[in-house]
């Protein structure tokens, strides 16, 4: 019943704002250059039909998932050797802790004259904005497992490998998850900008090549997509960690 | 011999701005085995530095600590530890994944483990909550749970850090009962951390009561030779005991309130 009244609520939420829309680019700014809902919705049509949508988006998409996963791979174990020993937290915490304030899109230049305008260099700044941010969060994960978790489980006969497997890791997923999922949201900041500047396609480069022919529906099916695409995955993900990991993650 | 002996243990801590805190300074204890052992002291007494020491957490800074013959070194399986919060159960771990755990990592078959977890559960009164979680339960239910893994993990004998401290009168007052019927039934030697006299006079058989802290030690230690039935509040013999530990632990209040400021 509460759940029904919360999804109700929220699909009314959703629909307020296509309403809001609507109501300011028909009667508050009437311009060529805010296009209605109904307008970016026949466009998307359009271009869902003839398969542009699909191709540029699909481009994006791959270029994050693969750059999201590497960008965990490395991060998730370099976190909890950074989290469980002092000696390599600080080795490696001059790296994390000068080249986090260096954002992604400063980066995109750099990796453009190194990578080239291909997948190279889009996947790389993807990894780039998602390491850092995965690693800190593990690592933070890691130095937050109560001491009596630990002590408990060496009294109880485990050893110290045991120790990391069976209790410092489980307690530290829910603090990875919650990393990579910060790390999702960037990706999309990042994957558009680097779009923007250099690619050969995508939903970045859609938006640019639009600019240029004044197709402002085009640019808003582009914005309509990214915000869809970027709640569908932020959902999923949650749902995920309640699937697999719920009993992990101390969100209720 | 006794089971567990603490010769002249002393424990310092070092602080970065180079003042030293001597916690407590040569403490002795021995406790025979089978013994159901109350540590029983103010705020801030140390009493809780000697059971880490005892359980291997921190090392003693002089002085031996033997369990069974064997000095303690570190933290191991044959001394149990139950903690007063319960941040030390794994909430991503149902209660019998919890009191499984041990065994788990000593590579105990799966169908023998399960089995020895059940039958601990059902001894602490968790009969049929095998697939709960930690977070599901009461704060009681939780430390039955704690109770339990110790047990399962067959252990020579149980720290017990103020466990039902955090607990409301009532939940209290049934758990003591029946952390009492348990050690019973198992003969299990017992290290019991408490500031509470009263639950001291209900579970031990000995009482010791500690100076109060920096550098305490021992004062004394009082024998409980009371009945199942005369462990009550109320009962005369158990109100002569309280005024004997009471007269013992009197000046150390006074001492340790003074000395908080």
């Amino acid at each position: 019943m509460e759940r029904a009244r919360n999804v109700g609520l929220y699909i009314a939420g959703f629909a307020s704002l296509f309403v809001i829309w609507h109501v300011a680019a028909t009667w508050l700014i009437p311009s060529v250059l805010f296009p209605a809902p109904w307008k970016v919705v026949l466009k998307a049509i359009e271009l869902a039909a003839d398969g542009t949508l699909w191709e540029e988006t699909s481009a994006s998409l791959g270029r994050i998932a693969s750059g999201f996963t590497g960008g965990s791979l490395i991060g998730i174990p370099l976190g909890l050797a950074i989290g469980s020993f002092p000696i390599v937290r600080r080795l490696l915490e001059p790296y994390t802790e000068f080249l986090r304030f260096i954002p992604a899109t400063a980066m995109i230049t750099v990796a453009v004259i190194w990578f080239g305008i291909g997948e190279g260099s889009k996947i790389f700044l993807i990894i780039y904005t998602t390491v850092f941010i995965v690693i800190i969060n593990t690592a933070a994960g890691v130095s937050a497992v109560a001491q009596n978790k630990i002590r408990a489980a060496r009294s109880l006969g485990a050893s110290s490998a045991q120790v990391f497997f069976f209790v410092a890791l489980p307690a530290t997923v829910p603090y990875i998850l919650t990393g990579m999922r910060l790390a999702m949201a960037n990706s999309f900041v990042t994957i558009i900008a680097a779009e923007l500047v250099a690619a050969n396609n995508g939903l970045g480069r859609m938006i640019w090549d639009s600019r240029m022919y004044m197709l402002v529906d085009q640019i808003f099916v582009a914005l309509l997509v990214l915000g869809l695409l970027g709640f569908t995955a932020d959902r999923l993900f949650r749902w995920g960690i309640y699937a697999f990991a719920g009993r992990f993650s101390p969100v209720t | 011999m006794s089971l567990v002996q603490l010769s002249r243990v002393s424990k310092v801590y070092r602080s970065l701005k180079g003042g030293d805190y001597t916690a407590v300074r040569d403490f002795s204890l021995e406790i025979p085995a089978g013994e159901f052992f109350c540590l029983l002291g103010t705020s801030g007494c140390g009493k809780t530095t000697v059971l880490n020491m005892v359980a291997g957490f921190e090392a003693t800074s002089t002085g031996a600590i033997t369990v069974a013959g064997k000095p303690v070194t570190r933290p191991d399986a044959d001394r149990g530890v139950v903690f007063q919060g319960d941040d030390s159960l794994y909430g991503w771990l149902s209660a019998l994944g919890n009191v499984e755990f041990g065994l788990r990592m000593r590579g105990v078959p799966a169908k023998e483990r399960h089995d020895k977890a059940r039958h601990y559960l059902e001894l602490v009164g968790l009969k049929g909550q095998d697939h709960k979680h930690p977070q599901e339960l009461s704060g009681g239910m939780k430390q039955r749970i704690q109770i339990a893994r110790v047990l399962a993990n067959e252990p020579q004998m149980l720290l017990m850090d103020e466990p039902f401290a955090a607990l409301d009168a009532h939940t209290r007052a049934s758990l003591q009962k029946e952390l009492k019927r348990i050690c019973r039934a198992t003969g299990k030697t017992v290290l019991f951390i408490t500031h509470d006299i009263d639950e001291a006079i209900i579970l031990a058989d000995r009482i010791g009561v500690m100076h109060a802290g920096p550098a305490s030690k021992l004062k004394g230690t009082i024998e409980v030779a009371l009945g199942e039935a005369e462990r009550e509040r109320t009962h005369d013999r158990f109100v002569t005991v309280y005024r004997q530990v009471h007269e013992m632990i009197r000046d150390e209040v006074a001492l340790s309130l003074q000395r908080a400021g």
